[in-house]
């Protein structure tokens, strides 16, 4: 800083070290929680030193799975949601950077009515429109189903936009630099255009990733069927059990097992994190 | 906006948008005009008769003293959510832009909140302060403060409004920083040249030079506590007790679901869309013009 105040310092570090205990708490408690059996969890107080039944605890739920509210083994369910949010992320990219490679790099009618009408679903929440976008897969027959599960969430504005900018960037010496060489429009988007985007999928990746996987309201809709249940749902259901006693301690091994992925993610693609943040928003 | 060289080709544009406007038509366009019809049809208990009843459905609405229960609620949580994540938000990362070495340390610490779903954070949330084991409410009740979620309203509507607000302050924390240190250290620099202290700097300085970042995250923050949060609620207390905690976007889904009024749910919708693109626009606005005072 440009003058030395030690004691403002101090204090600076003393907020975020409490800001940091403060929001890494709930988290603590939830891991403490996945290391006990069920009798501790029930007693309060609850423990806040971890106990020695985490591999037990973790073993039971990701091969057992416990009974209550579903008894499908956790790690089909993690499988559910490991595969839409791949399946979100990957067809959000994937529809979206070649929507926007046709509208920056080609003329031809009705192009500015495509741009608005992606443009317009940015406003338009699945929350607002839940029971007519329900009928509509329903008639589909996409219910229980990965792709009633992935397709419906893989249109993307943001996506768009932000290969379209990006794309508008691309110095138009290149396309002719490749025109001359004999390129046709396909050739130039995969072997010059793709190359080049490389750091906008994995930012858009890191962020499509996460807003899959931490999808609620779109699988409680439309999966009946234990079979396609996605682990944020499931631990839901398992913490909102009214009768019998709950077994708070698979309950929040499911917890642990429900973050880990996304905050995995988030903490070693930092990089790619922030800069995925920042660029969906402009 | 527009490219000087582009490629010739009739069929090939609308093969490459042909899956997103799918899409798009499919699961946006058709269902929400699918909102606006039956928001103005009245259809009978077996499903056979439709009825256009132009705007009665509305009018149903807005005289239910419910609906307007749950309105002051949704505007009480959304403010509460907006100010508490920005407050703490900009404490957080003023504080962090302070300490040099330790900016990004910190910043890995406080990040991954983002990353943990809503719903999740209401099942945390929930444990913390479960009347039964939660170790919050053991605490609350030694400082003789009786704490259950699950009768009382109020700590219902507070508890999920914590829940909110822990999981968005990750978010409103990296743009926060980010818009600090873009802040020219060479102003900084002259205020202190100058005499200006550190609370005077923030004052007159960086805050005011944060007003876009402030601006942008304020128009996220209702967005997300109007739409975004129906995990939390769902998760950690189903709209409840007694609909205290039931918010705008959650009593679309219960009435339309649960309750199976199409009309009234679908009335619901509309009202919600028409929010959501005020505050699109809004947001657009903003960003256009990049306030600076």
């Amino acid at each position: 800083m440009i003058e030395n105040r030690p004691w403002l310092t101090v204090f600076a570090h003393v907020v975020l070290i409490l800001g940091v205990a403060l929001i890494a708490f709930p988290v603590w408690v939830t891991f403490v929680a996945s290391t006990h059996d069920t009798a501790t969890m029930l007693r309060s107080p609850i423990p806040l030193l971890p106990g020695p039944h985490l591999i037990e605890n973790y073993t039971v739920v990701l091969t057992e799975g416990f009974a209550q509210a579903s008894r499908t083994p956790l790690w089909k369910v993690l499988f559910n949601s490991l595969v839409m949010a791949l399946g979100v992320c990957i067809g959000k990219i994937a529809i979206s950077i070649i929507a926007a490679y046709a509208i920056v790099y080609f003329r031809f009618p009705f192009r500015m009515t495509a741009f608005w009408l992606i443009f317009m679903t940015l406003m338009l929440p699945v929350e607002v429109r839940i029971v007519p976008t329900y009928k509509v897969v329903a008639d589909f027959n996409m219910l229980n189903s990965y792709s009633g599960l992935i397709i419906p969430l893989i249109a993307s504005a943001t996506a768009t936009f932000l290969f379209r900018q990006f794309f508008l960037s691309v110095p138009d010496e290149l396309t002719e630099a490749a025109r001359v060489d004999g390129a046709g429009p396909v050739r130039f988007f995969r072997d010059i255009l793709l190359p080049m985007s490389r750091t906008s999928i994995a930012a858009l990746f890191v962020i499509q990733f996460i807003y899959g996987w931490n999808q609620y309201l779109w699988p409680l809709l439309i999966t009946t069927k234990e079979d396609f249940y996605t682990v944020v749902m499931t631990l839901s259901r398992q913490a909102n059990v009214i009768d019998g006693v709950p077994q708070w301690n698979l309950i929040m091994t499911v917890g642990m097992l429900a973050m880990l992925p996304p905050v995995l993610v988030v903490v070693f693609m930092q990089r790619q994190f922030v800069r995925g943040l920042v660029d969906t928003e402009k | 906006m527009h490219k000087r060289v582009t490629f010739d080709d009739k069929l090939l544009p609308y093969m490459l948008l042909a899956p997103q406007l799918f899409i798009t038509v499919a699961f946006f366009l058709w269902p929400s005009g699918q909102a606006i019809w039956q928001s103005l049809i009245i259809e009978d208990a077996f499903g056979g008769n439709t009825r256009f009843v132009w705007f009665a459905n509305f009018e149903r609405l807005l005289t239910d003293s419910a609906y307007w229960h749950s309105a002051r609620i949704t505007l009480f949580f959304s403010l509460m959510v907006t100010l508490i994540g920005l407050a703490l938000a900009l404490l957080l990362a003023v504080m962090a832009d302070r300490t040099l070495r330790g900016a990004t340390a910190y910043k890995t610490f406080l990040v991954w909140p983002y990353a943990v779903a809503p719903a999740v954070a209401g099942v945390l949330w929930g444990f913390l302060f479960n009347p039964r084991v939660g170790i919050f409410a053991y605490w609350l009740d030694r400082f003789g403060i009786e704490w259950n979620h699950q009768l009382n309203g109020n700590q219902a509507l507070w508890l999920v409004i914590f829940a909110a607000c822990w999981n968005q302050i990750s978010y409103n924390f990296i743009f926060f920083l980010a818009g600090l240190q873009s802040i020219p250290k060479s102003l900084i620099e002259a205020a202190a040249i100058d005499g200006a202290g550190p609370g005077r700097r923030f004052w007159t300085i960086m805050f005011p030079l944060l007003s876009p970042t402030g601006f942008f995250l304020l128009v996220v923050n209702i967005i997300y506590a109007f739409f975004g949060t129906f995990g939390v609620v769902d998760a950690l207390t189903k709209g409840g007790p007694a609909a205290d905690t039931t918010i705008l976007v959650f009593k679309v889904y219960n009435d339309g679901f649960r309750g199976s009024d199409f009309g009234g749910s679908a009335a619901q919708s509309v009202i919600l869309m028409l929010i959501v693109v005020a505050l699109t626009v809004v947001q657009f606005r903003f960003i256009e013009r990049r306030v600076h005072y």
